[in-house]
């Protein structure tokens, strides 16, 4: 009972990747949900590129530049993000760390190997199967987001130690180029378009 | 009858592969998976706009609570602070972390109040049986654009680390605040549950004048 999979393009249609719909292949825009219409989108990978890169820039300073500034009763401290999880493993809170590592570290690392993987396997014959690198792409577009996590842990710990004489923390710049580099990454997640996966 | 053959107001496509599939019926709480990529297309749920409604209403709700309430409560020394999402945002209002506060809220608060409003604006008529409101398919289609960037369950989390963060230099105890996001975050999750973008699609669809399709 099976049939052979076909796909819009294979049968001369064209699919609104928003709401579903196919159409003929002249159509445009999608008359159910009025999204602009493309077999494939044209341009998709120069845009995956673009945003993949600037994400990296913003990922370089969000590394070096302190992610939080405390200073109490007079003397201040500095901690990068790396510098931040090695401080939170020392003073005894091992899941934390962990958790903070993951989100800032693995997962931003990971989304820039997997999102240049995914582009790169486009042109180039991979070992790696079709259902794999779709796979592959689920979950970079579903755990993009998390790493926002750190972002949120330093404007929260800042906002509530700052009303305090005893000591106060503020967000370093690397904060603002971290939240950057997540949302480029993000975007560059979402200028991919996965039906080049299944092209022949 | 083959793919082929299938009338064009029949046939769907799968947003992630663009494998071909024909609409058939489901039951509530059935599930309808592409054939090459296993993504969930239809999952139809029964009274989904009534219950969506509700508890889209439910989270707009619990959103102006987690706004105005302390989410932590912070004493160290004799002094005590406790911060709302609100004096998060008006701490950096001002300076070059201004983006930071700006990006914050809107991921945590703007942005899902938009998506929910969004959601009700479109569904409040169609459960009534009344014709789409004004712009149904872009209000809904947006709604459907913003859903990566609504960022309140990852919120939750950062106030949990954020919580065993500062205990270590001073006494922190949840919030109203952290209370109500935590809650709103499963809310949240319930609603999506019966969120099934293929009955709203066809319903904006049918409630909507009728366009000339053309030739097919």
């Amino acid at each position: 009972m099976k049939e052979p999979i076909l796909t819009a393009r294979k049968a001369g249609l064209v699919a609104c990747t928003r709401c579903t719909r196919v159409y003929p292949p002249d159509v445009d825009k999608c008359k159910r949900c009025g999204a602009p219409l493309s077999s494939r989108n044209p341009d998709a990978l120069q845009r995956v590129w673009a945003w993949w890169i600037a994400g990296l820039i913003a990922y370089i300073p969000a590394n070096i530049y302190p992610m939080l500034k405390t200073s109490s009763l007079g003397s201040e401290t500095a901690s990068s993000i790396m510098g931040g999880v090695i401080e939170l493993w020392a003073h005894g809170d091992p899941p934390i760390a962990i958790i903070v590592f993951v989100a800032s570290i693995v997962i931003p690392v990971g989304k820039f190997l997997s999102i240049a993987f995914l582009a790169y396997s486009l042109k180039r014959p991979t070992s790696m199967g079709r259902h794999a690198r779709h796979r592959l792409y689920q979950v970079v577009e579903f755990i993009g987001r998390w790493s926002m996590i750190d972002v949120f842990v330093v404007a929260i710990t800042a906002s509530l130690v700052q009303f305090n004489l005893v000591a106060s923390v503020n967000p370093g710049i690397a904060a603002i180029c971290f939240a950057a580099s997540v949302a480029f990454t993000m975007q560059a997640a979402l200028a991919f378009d996965p039906r080049t996966i299944w092209d022949d | 009858m083959k793919l082929a053959d299938t009338p064009l107001t029949e046939l769907r496509a799968c947003p992630h592969c663009d494998a071909l599939y024909r609409l058939v019926p489901l039951r509530s709480r059935e599930r309808g998976t592409c054939p090459q990529c296993n993504h969930v297309l239809v999952s139809p749920r029964s009274n989904a706009f009534r219950r969506v409604i509700a508890l889209s209403t439910a989270a707009l709700v619990m959103l102006a609570v987690a706004l105005f309430t302390p989410f932590l409560d912070l004493s160290a020394a004799g002094l005590h602070s406790d911060a709302s999402i609100w004096d998060t945002a008006m701490t950096f209002s001002s300076g070059y972390l201004t983006p930071l506060a700006v990006a914050v809220v809107a991921f945590i608060i703007i942005i899902p109040a938009l998506r929910l409003s969004l959601i009700l604006y479109t569904l409040v008529p169609l459960s009534l049986n009344l014709p789409a409101a004004r712009h149904a398919a872009g209000a809904y289609r947006l709604s459907e654009i913003l859903h990566p960037w609504s960022m309140a369950e990852i919120f939750v989390i950062g106030v949990a680390v954020a919580l065993v963060k500062i205990a270590g230099m001073a006494s922190v105890a949840p919030g109203i605040a952290f209370w109500t996001f935590a809650a709103l975050v499963i809310v949240i999750i319930w609603q999506e549950s019966f969120l099934d973008s293929e009955q709203i699609w066809s319903a904006i669809d049918s409630s909507a004048p009728r366009v000339d399709e053309g030739a097919a």
